[in-house]
Protein backbone atom coordinates (compact mmCIF):
# COMPACT_ATOMS: atom_id res chain seq x y z
CA UNK A 1 0.00 0.00 0.00
CA UNK A 2 1.39 3.45 -1.00
CA UNK A 3 1.34 5.09 2.36
CA UNK A 4 1.56 8.32 0.38
CA UNK A 5 -1.20 9.16 -0.92
CA UNK A 6 -3.54 11.29 0.85
CA UNK A 7 -7.32 9.08 1.89
CA UNK A 8 -9.84 9.63 -0.85
CA UNK A 9 -13.70 9.95 0.50
CA UNK A 10 -16.41 9.94 -1.99
CA UNK A 11 -19.57 11.67 -0.99
CA UNK A 12 -20.17 15.04 1.24
CA UNK A 13 -22.74 14.55 3.43
CA UNK A 14 -23.08 14.17 7.24
CA UNK A 15 -20.56 10.47 6.82
CA UNK A 16 -18.54 12.32 4.36
CA UNK A 17 -17.84 15.56 5.99
CA UNK A 18 -17.61 14.01 9.40
CA UNK A 19 -14.74 11.48 8.31
CA UNK A 20 -12.60 14.47 6.31
CA UNK A 21 -13.07 16.49 9.62
CA UNK A 22 -11.37 13.60 11.82
CA UNK A 23 -8.52 12.95 9.12
CA UNK A 24 -7.61 16.79 9.02
CA UNK A 25 -7.67 17.16 12.30
CA UNK A 26 -4.79 14.42 12.30
CA UNK A 27 -3.02 16.49 9.79
CA UNK A 28 -3.48 14.09 6.55
CA UNK A 29 -5.28 16.39 3.45
CA UNK A 30 -8.34 14.37 2.42
CA UNK A 31 -9.52 14.32 -0.90
CA UNK A 32 -13.07 14.90 -0.93
CA UNK A 33 -15.14 14.37 -4.49
CA UNK A 34 -18.66 14.85 -4.43
CA UNK A 35 -21.16 14.80 -6.94
CA UNK A 36 -23.17 17.94 -5.87
CA UNK A 37 -21.98 21.67 -6.68
CA UNK A 38 -22.49 22.32 -2.72
CA UNK A 39 -21.47 19.76 0.49
CA UNK A 40 -24.56 18.67 2.92
CA UNK A 41 -25.62 15.25 1.22
CA UNK A 42 -28.93 14.60 0.86
CA UNK A 43 -30.35 15.38 3.94
CA UNK A 44 -28.64 19.00 4.71
CA UNK A 45 -28.44 19.43 0.90
CA UNK A 46 -27.64 23.42 0.89
CA UNK A 47 -30.21 25.60 -1.67
CA UNK A 48 -27.75 26.68 -4.97
CA UNK A 49 -25.88 29.63 -4.76
CA UNK A 50 -27.38 32.66 -5.64
CA UNK A 51 -30.38 34.89 -4.27
CA UNK A 52 -31.67 32.04 -1.66
CA UNK A 53 -33.00 33.35 1.30
CA UNK A 54 -34.67 30.79 3.95
CA UNK A 55 -32.83 30.64 6.98
CA UNK A 56 -31.86 27.12 8.22
CA UNK A 57 -34.61 26.64 10.61
CA UNK A 58 -37.11 26.72 7.41
CA UNK A 59 -35.37 24.44 5.68
CA UNK A 60 -34.28 21.60 7.83
CA UNK A 61 -36.68 22.16 10.71
CA UNK A 62 -36.14 20.01 13.78
CA UNK A 63 -32.42 19.16 12.38
CA UNK A 64 -31.23 22.70 11.49
CA UNK A 65 -28.98 23.07 14.45
CA UNK A 66 -27.08 19.27 13.28
CA UNK A 67 -26.99 20.42 9.55
CA UNK A 68 -25.68 23.77 10.18
CA UNK A 69 -23.25 21.82 12.18
CA UNK A 70 -22.23 19.65 9.80
CA UNK A 71 -21.89 22.27 7.04
CA UNK A 72 -19.86 24.55 9.55
CA UNK A 73 -17.78 21.38 9.73
CA UNK A 74 -17.19 21.45 6.02
CA UNK A 75 -16.11 25.14 6.00
CA UNK A 76 -13.84 24.72 8.70
CA UNK A 77 -12.05 22.80 6.64
CA UNK A 78 -12.00 23.57 3.45
CA UNK A 79 -8.65 24.99 3.09
CA UNK A 80 -7.13 21.91 4.43
CA UNK A 81 -9.06 19.25 2.04
CA UNK A 82 -8.79 18.93 -1.59
CA UNK A 83 -12.51 19.40 -2.02
CA UNK A 84 -14.24 18.19 -5.46
CA UNK A 85 -17.56 18.79 -5.95
CA UNK A 86 -19.29 18.63 -9.04
CA UNK A 87 -17.47 15.69 -9.63
CA UNK A 88 -18.65 12.19 -10.04
CA UNK A 89 -17.10 8.79 -9.67
CA UNK A 90 -18.01 6.31 -12.57
CA UNK A 91 -16.00 3.89 -11.52
CA UNK A 92 -12.95 2.28 -9.10
CA UNK A 93 -10.75 -0.55 -9.62
CA UNK A 94 -7.31 -1.50 -8.75
CA UNK A 95 -6.34 0.93 -6.35
CA UNK A 96 -7.89 3.83 -8.77
CA UNK A 97 -11.07 5.82 -8.84
CA UNK A 98 -12.62 7.29 -12.73
CA UNK A 99 -13.92 11.38 -12.29
CA UNK A 100 -15.93 13.25 -14.40
CA UNK A 101 -15.83 16.79 -13.74
CA UNK A 102 -17.14 19.59 -16.27
CA UNK A 103 -16.86 17.27 -19.25
CA UNK A 104 -13.38 16.04 -18.33
CA UNK A 105 -12.22 12.61 -16.89
CA UNK A 106 -9.66 11.92 -14.66
CA UNK A 107 -7.79 9.23 -12.96
CA UNK A 108 -7.41 9.36 -9.52
CA UNK A 109 -5.44 6.95 -7.60
CA UNK A 110 -5.71 5.74 -3.55
CA UNK A 111 -4.14 3.58 -1.13
CA UNK A 112 -7.15 4.37 1.09
CA UNK A 113 -10.81 5.13 0.09
CA UNK A 114 -13.80 6.01 2.60
CA UNK A 115 -16.98 5.42 0.76
CA UNK A 116 -19.96 7.70 2.06
CA UNK A 117 -22.10 7.29 -0.75
CA UNK A 118 -25.19 7.71 0.59
CA UNK A 119 -29.30 6.43 -0.58
CA UNK A 120 -31.96 6.85 -2.72
CA UNK A 121 -35.86 6.02 -1.46
CA UNK A 122 -36.75 2.55 -1.82
CA UNK A 123 -39.36 1.90 -4.52
CA UNK A 124 -42.15 -0.58 -5.66
CA UNK A 125 -44.31 -0.19 -8.91
CA UNK A 126 -47.55 0.65 -9.55
CA UNK A 127 -49.80 1.35 -12.32
CA UNK A 128 -49.59 5.24 -13.09
CA UNK A 129 -45.95 5.73 -11.11
CA UNK A 130 -43.84 7.00 -14.53
CA UNK A 131 -46.82 9.61 -14.70
CA UNK A 132 -45.59 13.03 -13.95
CA UNK A 133 -46.56 14.43 -10.99
CA UNK A 134 -45.05 11.08 -9.11
CA UNK A 135 -42.02 11.95 -7.42
CA UNK A 136 -40.08 9.98 -4.89
CA UNK A 137 -40.68 11.03 -0.91
CA UNK A 138 -36.58 12.16 -1.09
CA UNK A 139 -37.43 14.17 -4.39
CA UNK A 140 -40.42 16.13 -2.81
CA UNK A 141 -38.25 16.77 -0.14
CA UNK A 142 -35.13 18.23 -2.46
CA UNK A 143 -38.06 20.12 -4.47
CA UNK A 144 -38.83 22.19 -1.46
CA UNK A 145 -35.84 22.88 0.45
CA UNK A 146 -33.52 22.97 -2.67
CA UNK A 147 -36.00 24.68 -5.11
CA UNK A 148 -38.46 26.02 -3.21
CA UNK A 149 -40.90 24.36 -4.78
CA UNK A 150 -43.33 21.62 -4.17
CA UNK A 151 -44.47 18.63 -6.83
CA UNK A 152 -47.81 20.02 -6.83
CA UNK A 153 -50.83 21.84 -5.31
CA UNK A 154 -52.51 19.20 -3.86
CA UNK A 155 -49.92 16.13 -2.47
CA UNK A 156 -51.01 12.63 -1.54
CA UNK A 157 -47.99 10.94 0.50
CA UNK A 158 -47.66 7.07 -0.36
CA UNK A 159 -45.87 4.57 1.23
CA UNK A 160 -43.67 4.16 4.63
CA UNK A 161 -40.63 5.28 6.76
CA UNK A 162 -40.19 8.07 8.61
CA UNK A 163 -39.87 10.20 5.29
CA UNK A 164 -43.36 9.45 4.90
CA UNK A 165 -44.60 12.15 7.47
CA UNK A 166 -41.49 14.39 7.62
CA UNK A 167 -42.11 15.39 4.08
CA UNK A 168 -46.00 15.59 4.28
CA UNK A 169 -45.83 17.64 7.31
CA UNK A 170 -42.76 20.00 5.63
CA UNK A 171 -45.45 20.44 2.80
CA UNK A 172 -47.87 21.52 5.15
CA UNK A 173 -45.97 23.95 7.22
CA UNK A 174 -45.01 25.03 3.53
CA UNK A 175 -48.64 25.95 2.75
CA UNK A 176 -49.14 23.14 0.10
CA UNK A 177 -52.43 21.03 0.63
CA UNK A 178 -51.62 17.62 1.56
CA UNK A 179 -54.54 15.44 0.13
CA UNK A 180 -53.68 12.71 2.33
CA UNK A 181 -51.24 10.29 4.13
CA UNK A 182 -51.02 6.87 2.65
CA UNK A 183 -49.25 4.33 4.97
CA UNK A 184 -48.79 0.95 3.86
CA UNK A 185 -48.09 -0.24 7.38
CA UNK A 186 -50.88 -1.49 9.23
CA UNK A 187 -52.40 0.19 12.31
CA UNK A 188 -51.63 -2.40 14.40
CA UNK A 189 -48.63 -2.59 13.37
CA UNK A 190 -47.19 0.91 13.98
CA UNK A 191 -49.19 1.07 17.45
CA UNK A 192 -47.08 -2.40 18.70
CA UNK A 193 -43.67 -0.47 17.46
CA UNK A 194 -44.63 2.73 19.25
CA UNK A 195 -43.69 1.20 22.44
CA UNK A 196 -40.45 0.34 21.75
CA UNK A 197 -39.97 3.86 20.50
CA UNK A 198 -39.59 4.98 23.63
CA UNK A 199 -36.22 4.31 23.75
CA UNK A 200 -35.60 7.37 21.89
CA UNK A 201 -38.11 9.47 23.24
CA UNK A 202 -36.88 12.71 21.06
CA UNK A 203 -37.47 10.92 17.79
CA UNK A 204 -41.13 9.73 18.93
CA UNK A 205 -42.01 13.05 20.09
CA UNK A 206 -41.38 14.05 16.67
CA UNK A 207 -43.32 11.60 15.28
CA UNK A 208 -46.06 12.21 17.33
CA UNK A 209 -46.07 15.81 16.28
CA UNK A 210 -45.93 15.25 12.70
CA UNK A 211 -48.81 12.91 13.12
CA UNK A 212 -50.66 14.89 15.21
CA UNK A 213 -50.32 18.75 12.91
CA UNK A 214 -50.99 16.70 10.14
CA UNK A 215 -54.45 15.41 12.15
CA UNK A 216 -54.91 19.15 13.36
CA UNK A 217 -54.99 20.29 10.02
CA UNK A 218 -57.81 17.74 8.70
CA UNK A 219 -55.23 15.84 6.76
CA UNK A 220 -56.64 12.35 6.28
CA UNK A 221 -54.05 9.29 7.12
CA UNK A 222 -54.73 5.72 6.14
CA UNK A 223 -52.79 2.82 7.53
CA UNK A 224 -52.42 -0.43 5.51
CA UNK A 225 -53.01 1.09 2.01
CA UNK A 226 -52.51 -0.29 -1.36
CA UNK A 227 -52.07 1.90 -4.61
CA UNK A 228 -54.21 0.80 -7.18
CA UNK A 229 -52.93 3.38 -9.93
CA UNK A 230 -52.00 7.09 -10.45
CA UNK A 231 -54.78 8.22 -12.55
CA UNK A 232 -54.25 10.80 -15.52
CA UNK A 233 -53.46 10.76 -18.85
CA UNK A 234 -50.70 13.16 -19.82
CA UNK A 235 -50.28 13.99 -15.69
CA UNK A 236 -51.42 12.74 -11.66
CA UNK A 237 -55.28 13.41 -11.02
CA UNK A 238 -55.80 11.54 -8.66
CA UNK A 239 -54.49 8.28 -6.11
CA UNK A 240 -56.92 5.39 -6.27
CA UNK A 241 -55.70 2.96 -3.31
CA UNK A 242 -57.45 0.12 -1.37
CA UNK A 243 -57.97 0.75 2.03
CA UNK A 244 -57.07 -1.99 4.84
CA UNK A 245 -60.48 -3.62 4.30
CA UNK A 246 -59.65 -3.97 0.95
CA UNK A 247 -62.05 -1.56 -0.64
CA UNK A 248 -60.76 0.58 -3.57
CA UNK A 249 -61.41 5.01 -3.24
CA UNK A 250 -59.46 7.69 -4.84
CA UNK A 251 -58.12 10.65 -3.78
CA UNK A 252 -57.83 13.87 -6.41
CA UNK A 253 -54.54 14.92 -6.22
CA UNK A 254 -51.81 16.55 -8.91
CA UNK A 255 -49.21 14.91 -7.36
CA UNK A 256 -47.82 11.75 -5.66
CA UNK A 257 -44.78 11.83 -3.54
CA UNK A 258 -43.98 7.82 -3.42
CA UNK A 259 -41.48 5.87 -1.11
CA UNK A 260 -40.94 2.66 1.05
CA UNK A 261 -37.76 3.64 3.09
CA UNK A 262 -34.47 3.94 1.65
CA UNK A 263 -31.72 2.03 -0.90
CA UNK A 264 -28.01 2.20 -0.44
CA UNK A 265 -26.38 3.10 -3.06
CA UNK A 266 -23.73 0.46 -3.08
CA UNK A 267 -21.94 0.35 -6.90
CA UNK A 268 -18.57 1.87 -5.95
CA UNK A 269 -18.28 -0.58 -3.03
CA UNK A 270 -19.52 -3.64 -5.26
CA UNK A 271 -16.88 -2.13 -8.22
CA UNK A 272 -13.74 -2.03 -5.39
CA UNK A 273 -14.33 -6.04 -4.57
CA UNK A 274 -16.37 -5.45 -1.76
CA UNK A 275 -17.39 -8.61 0.09
CA UNK A 276 -21.44 -8.55 0.25
CA UNK A 277 -23.90 -10.29 2.36
CA UNK A 278 -27.49 -10.05 2.39
CA UNK A 279 -29.36 -7.90 5.34
CA UNK A 280 -32.73 -8.94 6.77
CA UNK A 281 -33.19 -5.33 7.79
CA UNK A 282 -32.36 -3.79 4.73
CA UNK A 283 -33.68 -6.21 2.61
CA UNK A 284 -30.89 -5.98 0.44
CA UNK A 285 -27.01 -6.86 -0.29
CA UNK A 286 -24.91 -4.64 1.46
CA UNK A 287 -20.89 -4.51 1.35
CA UNK A 288 -19.84 -6.01 4.67
CA UNK A 289 -18.49 -3.70 7.14
CA UNK A 290 -17.04 -4.37 10.66
CA UNK A 291 -18.10 -2.32 13.71
CA UNK A 292 -15.32 0.27 12.22
CA UNK A 293 -16.09 0.42 9.00
CA UNK A 294 -13.43 -1.66 7.10
CA UNK A 295 -14.76 -3.25 4.62
CA UNK A 296 -13.24 -6.61 3.12
CA UNK A 297 -11.00 -4.84 0.99
CA UNK A 298 -8.15 -3.73 2.81
CA UNK A 299 -7.69 0.46 2.86
CA UNK A 300 -11.41 0.34 1.43
CA UNK A 301 -13.98 1.87 4.42
CA UNK A 302 -17.44 2.52 4.65
CA UNK A 303 -19.87 4.49 5.99
CA UNK A 304 -23.03 5.87 6.45
CA UNK A 305 -26.31 4.92 4.48
CA UNK A 306 -24.19 3.84 1.34
CA UNK A 307 -23.55 1.05 3.67
CA UNK A 308 -26.74 0.01 5.48
CA UNK A 309 -29.58 2.12 6.05
CA UNK A 310 -29.10 4.05 9.64
CA UNK A 311 -29.93 7.68 9.32
CA UNK A 312 -28.37 11.03 9.28
CA UNK A 313 -27.04 10.55 13.06
CA UNK A 314 -25.65 7.48 12.50
CA UNK A 315 -23.79 8.79 9.39
CA UNK A 316 -22.04 11.68 10.91
CA UNK A 317 -20.67 8.92 13.55
CA UNK A 318 -19.48 5.86 11.52
CA UNK A 319 -18.03 8.40 9.38
CA UNK A 320 -15.99 9.66 11.90
CA UNK A 321 -15.36 6.17 13.32
CA UNK A 322 -14.35 4.86 9.25
CA UNK A 323 -11.49 7.99 9.56
CA UNK A 324 -10.66 6.42 12.89
CA UNK A 325 -10.26 3.15 11.89
CA UNK A 326 -8.00 4.59 8.54
CA UNK A 327 -5.98 6.39 10.90
CA UNK A 328 -5.11 3.55 12.98
CA UNK A 329 -4.53 1.97 9.92
CA UNK A 330 -1.99 4.20 8.64
CA UNK A 331 -0.16 3.46 11.84
CA UNK A 332 -1.47 7.15 13.05
CA UNK A 333 -2.40 6.81 16.97
CA UNK A 334 -6.05 7.23 18.02
CA UNK A 335 -7.96 7.87 21.35
CA UNK A 336 -9.50 4.96 22.36
CA UNK A 337 -11.95 6.89 24.69
CA UNK A 338 -13.35 8.26 21.60
CA UNK A 339 -13.37 5.06 19.13
CA UNK A 340 -15.22 3.61 22.65
CA UNK A 341 -17.72 6.55 22.67
CA UNK A 342 -18.82 6.44 18.73
CA UNK A 343 -18.83 2.24 19.02
CA UNK A 344 -21.34 2.48 21.87
CA UNK A 345 -23.73 5.39 20.38
CA UNK A 346 -24.13 3.55 16.86
CA UNK A 347 -25.04 0.77 18.59
CA UNK A 348 -27.56 2.42 20.33
CA UNK A 349 -28.53 3.78 17.37
CA UNK A 350 -28.72 0.47 15.41
CA UNK A 351 -30.83 -0.88 18.24
CA UNK A 352 -33.34 1.76 17.46
CA UNK A 353 -33.06 1.22 14.00
CA UNK A 354 -34.90 -2.27 14.48
CA UNK A 355 -37.60 -0.73 16.33
CA UNK A 356 -37.84 1.99 13.33
CA UNK A 357 -38.19 -1.22 10.86
CA UNK A 358 -41.14 -2.34 13.01
CA UNK A 359 -43.46 0.65 12.68
CA UNK A 360 -42.16 0.73 8.78
CA UNK A 361 -41.93 -1.86 7.76
CA UNK A 362 -41.41 -3.29 3.90
CA UNK A 363 -44.62 -4.46 2.51
CA UNK A 364 -43.65 -7.82 1.82
CA UNK A 365 -46.90 -8.76 -0.21
CA UNK A 366 -46.88 -5.68 -2.60
CA UNK A 367 -45.10 -7.80 -5.30
CA UNK A 368 -47.42 -10.66 -5.75
CA UNK A 369 -49.98 -7.77 -6.45
CA UNK A 370 -48.10 -6.52 -9.51
CA UNK A 371 -50.23 -7.11 -12.51
CA UNK A 372 -47.87 -8.37 -15.28
CA UNK A 373 -48.74 -5.37 -17.62
CA UNK A 374 -47.23 -2.99 -15.17
CA UNK A 375 -44.20 -1.74 -16.23
CA UNK A 376 -41.33 -1.91 -13.80
CA UNK A 377 -38.61 -0.56 -15.45
CA UNK A 378 -38.96 2.85 -15.76
CA UNK A 379 -36.21 3.58 -18.30
CA UNK A 380 -37.05 0.71 -21.01
CA UNK A 381 -40.32 -0.38 -20.40
CA UNK A 382 -40.21 -3.49 -19.09
CA UNK A 383 -43.26 -4.88 -17.89
CA UNK A 384 -43.53 -7.62 -14.21
CA UNK A 385 -45.01 -10.15 -16.34
CA UNK A 386 -41.40 -9.82 -18.24
CA UNK A 387 -39.27 -10.67 -15.04
CA UNK A 388 -41.76 -13.83 -13.97
CA UNK A 389 -41.81 -15.17 -17.45
CA UNK A 390 -38.19 -15.93 -17.24
CA UNK A 391 -38.29 -17.06 -13.96
CA UNK A 392 -41.14 -19.40 -14.19
CA UNK A 393 -39.46 -20.86 -17.51
CA UNK A 394 -36.52 -21.64 -15.67
CA UNK A 395 -34.22 -19.40 -17.65
CA UNK A 396 -33.47 -17.29 -15.15
CA UNK A 397 -33.19 -18.40 -10.97
CA UNK A 398 -31.33 -15.00 -9.82
CA UNK A 399 -31.06 -11.04 -11.31
CA UNK A 400 -27.98 -10.75 -13.19
CA UNK A 401 -29.49 -13.61 -16.14
CA UNK A 402 -32.92 -11.86 -15.35
CA UNK A 403 -31.45 -8.84 -16.24
CA UNK A 404 -29.93 -10.27 -19.81
CA UNK A 405 -32.78 -11.51 -20.54
CA UNK A 406 -35.06 -8.87 -19.99
CA UNK A 407 -33.16 -6.10 -19.62
CA UNK A 408 -34.48 -5.00 -16.37
CA UNK A 409 -31.64 -3.45 -14.64
CA UNK A 410 -29.82 -2.83 -17.69
CA UNK A 411 -31.43 0.73 -18.70
CA UNK A 412 -29.62 4.19 -17.61
CA UNK A 413 -30.29 4.01 -14.30
CA UNK A 414 -28.62 0.57 -13.61
CA UNK A 415 -31.36 -1.13 -11.66
CA UNK A 416 -31.18 1.73 -8.91
CA UNK A 417 -34.88 2.03 -9.60
CA UNK A 418 -36.03 -1.18 -10.74
CA UNK A 419 -33.65 -3.62 -8.59
CA UNK A 420 -36.15 -4.14 -5.49
CA UNK A 421 -39.11 -5.10 -7.20
CA UNK A 422 -37.13 -7.71 -9.34
CA UNK A 423 -35.49 -9.56 -6.67
CA UNK A 424 -39.28 -9.85 -5.35
CA UNK A 425 -40.67 -10.42 -8.26
CA UNK A 426 -37.90 -13.42 -8.94
CA UNK A 427 -38.27 -14.56 -5.46
CA UNK A 428 -41.94 -14.61 -4.76
CA UNK A 429 -41.79 -16.75 -8.32
CA UNK A 430 -39.17 -19.03 -7.80
CA UNK A 431 -40.57 -19.65 -4.20
CA UNK A 432 -36.84 -18.58 -2.48
CA UNK A 433 -36.69 -15.94 0.20
CA UNK A 434 -35.58 -12.41 -0.49
CA UNK A 435 -32.31 -13.82 -0.50
CA UNK A 436 -32.03 -16.18 -2.81
CA UNK A 437 -31.54 -14.99 -6.24
CA UNK A 438 -28.70 -12.93 -6.17
CA UNK A 439 -28.17 -8.91 -6.91
CA UNK A 440 -27.27 -7.04 -9.65
CA UNK A 441 -23.19 -6.92 -10.06
CA UNK A 442 -22.51 -3.14 -10.43
CA UNK A 443 -20.84 -1.84 -13.93
CA UNK A 444 -18.88 1.07 -14.46
CA UNK A 445 -19.83 3.78 -16.02
CA UNK A 446 -22.17 3.60 -12.86
CA UNK A 447 -24.23 6.58 -14.21
CA UNK A 448 -24.20 7.90 -18.14
CA UNK A 449 -20.99 9.62 -19.14
CA UNK A 450 -21.31 12.03 -22.11
CA UNK A 451 -19.71 10.19 -25.26
CA UNK A 452 -17.14 13.12 -25.21
CA UNK A 453 -15.89 11.83 -21.86
CA UNK A 454 -15.11 8.95 -23.20
CA UNK A 455 -13.67 9.63 -26.35
CA UNK A 456 -11.21 12.35 -24.65
CA UNK A 457 -10.17 9.24 -21.92
CA UNK A 458 -9.26 6.82 -24.78
CA UNK A 459 -6.75 9.52 -25.98
CA UNK A 460 -4.74 10.04 -23.05
CA UNK A 461 -5.01 6.15 -22.59
CA UNK B 1 -49.89 24.18 -16.66
CA UNK B 2 -46.97 23.77 -14.64
CA UNK B 3 -46.30 21.17 -12.76
CA UNK B 4 -44.19 22.20 -9.92
CA UNK B 5 -45.58 25.37 -7.47
CA UNK B 6 -43.13 27.52 -6.10
CA UNK B 7 -44.23 28.18 -2.59
CA UNK B 8 -40.75 30.52 -1.47
CA UNK B 9 -37.76 31.88 -2.63
CA UNK B 10 -39.40 34.02 -5.16
CA UNK B 11 -36.92 37.02 -5.18
CA UNK B 12 -34.05 35.62 -7.46
CA UNK B 13 -32.77 37.37 -10.81
CA UNK B 14 -35.14 36.37 -13.14
CA UNK B 15 -33.52 33.97 -16.23
CA UNK B 16 -35.17 33.83 -19.57
CA UNK B 17 -34.49 30.59 -22.22
CA UNK B 18 -36.72 29.00 -24.47
CA UNK B 19 -38.88 25.65 -24.30
CA UNK B 20 -40.06 24.42 -27.15
CA UNK B 21 -39.53 27.58 -28.63
CA UNK B 22 -41.51 29.44 -26.49
CA UNK B 23 -39.74 32.64 -24.71
CA UNK B 24 -40.31 31.36 -20.94
CA UNK B 25 -38.85 32.75 -17.23
CA UNK B 26 -36.86 30.81 -14.64
CA UNK B 27 -35.42 32.02 -11.43
CA UNK B 28 -31.19 32.22 -11.25
CA UNK B 29 -30.57 28.36 -9.22
CA UNK B 30 -33.15 26.86 -10.87
CA UNK B 31 -32.47 23.20 -12.20
CA UNK B 32 -33.78 22.76 -15.58
CA UNK B 33 -36.10 20.43 -14.10
CA UNK B 34 -37.49 23.27 -11.94
CA UNK B 35 -37.01 25.86 -15.06
CA UNK B 36 -39.20 23.46 -17.30
CA UNK B 37 -41.59 22.24 -15.08
CA UNK B 38 -42.51 25.71 -13.90
CA UNK B 39 -43.47 26.36 -17.08
CA UNK B 40 -44.82 23.32 -18.20
CA UNK B 41 -46.17 19.42 -17.41
CA UNK B 42 -43.16 17.34 -18.42
CA UNK B 43 -39.35 17.28 -19.51
CA UNK B 44 -39.49 15.17 -22.13
CA UNK B 45 -41.56 11.54 -24.21
CA UNK B 46 -40.11 8.11 -23.91
CA UNK B 47 -38.63 6.75 -26.55
CA UNK B 48 -40.20 3.13 -26.05
CA UNK B 49 -43.79 4.00 -24.98
CA UNK B 50 -44.33 7.98 -26.28
CA UNK B 51 -45.45 8.59 -22.48
CA UNK B 52 -44.91 12.00 -20.92
CA UNK B 53 -41.83 11.92 -18.30
CA UNK B 54 -41.43 14.43 -16.10
CA UNK B 55 -38.48 13.08 -13.72
CA UNK B 56 -38.68 11.04 -10.31
CA UNK B 57 -35.89 11.15 -8.05
CA UNK B 58 -34.74 14.87 -8.50
CA UNK B 59 -30.96 13.78 -6.78
CA UNK B 60 -29.37 11.52 -10.14
CA UNK B 61 -30.22 8.26 -9.45
CA UNK B 62 -32.95 7.60 -11.36
CA UNK B 63 -31.89 8.81 -14.86
CA UNK B 64 -35.23 9.65 -15.96
CA UNK B 65 -34.87 13.42 -16.77
CA UNK B 66 -32.26 13.76 -19.30
CA UNK B 67 -33.91 16.33 -21.77
CA UNK B 68 -32.55 17.65 -24.76
CA UNK B 69 -31.45 21.03 -26.12
CA UNK B 70 -32.26 22.20 -29.79
CA UNK B 71 -28.73 21.54 -30.57
CA UNK B 72 -28.82 17.86 -29.05
CA UNK B 73 -27.23 18.36 -26.48
CA UNK B 74 -28.35 16.03 -23.64
CA UNK B 75 -28.37 17.10 -20.41
CA UNK B 76 -29.49 15.57 -16.66
CA UNK B 77 -31.85 18.07 -15.89
CA UNK B 78 -32.22 17.76 -11.98
CA UNK B 79 -28.20 18.00 -12.16
CA UNK B 80 -27.99 21.19 -14.01
CA UNK B 81 -28.45 24.60 -13.51
CA UNK B 82 -30.70 26.61 -15.97
CA UNK B 83 -28.53 29.48 -17.90
CA UNK B 84 -29.78 32.53 -19.81
CA UNK B 85 -30.61 31.77 -24.09
CA UNK B 86 -31.34 27.49 -23.05
CA UNK B 87 -33.05 26.76 -26.16
CA UNK B 88 -34.86 23.31 -24.67
CA UNK B 89 -37.22 21.01 -25.69
CA UNK B 90 -39.73 19.03 -23.79
CA UNK B 91 -41.88 17.36 -27.03
CA UNK B 92 -40.51 15.31 -29.02
CA UNK B 93 -39.60 11.80 -29.34
CA UNK B 94 -36.57 11.49 -27.02
CA UNK B 95 -33.87 9.29 -28.67
CA UNK B 96 -30.81 7.96 -26.62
Amino acid sequence: MNEILPPVIVGAGPAGIRAAERLVAAGLRPVVVDEAARWGGQIYRQPPDGGFTRPKAALYGFEAGKADAVHRAMAAIRDRVDYRPRTLVWNCEAGALDLLSDGASETLPFSQLILATGATDRVLPFPGWTLPGVFTLGGSQVALKFQGCAVGRRVAFLGTGPLLYLVAYQYLKAGVEVAGVFDTTPFVAQARATAGMLRDPATLAKGLLFVGWLRAHGVPIHNGVRPVRAEGAERVEALAWRDASGQERRSPCDAVAFGLGLRSETQLADLAGCRFRFDEADRAWLPERDGAGRSSVPGVYLAGDGSGIAGADAAELAGERAALALLEDRGLPVEAARVKELDGRLARIAAFRRVLNAAFPFPTDWADAIADDTMICRCEGITAGAVREVARSGQAREMNRAKALTRAGMGRCQGRMCSATTAELLSRTLGTGPDGVGRLRAQPPIKPLPVSAGAERREVA
Amino acid sequence: MALLQRVAEQGRRVVRFTLDGRPVEALEGDTIMTAMLTNGERLRRTEFADTPRAGFCMMGACQDCWVRTEDGERLRACGTFIADGMRLLSGGEWTS
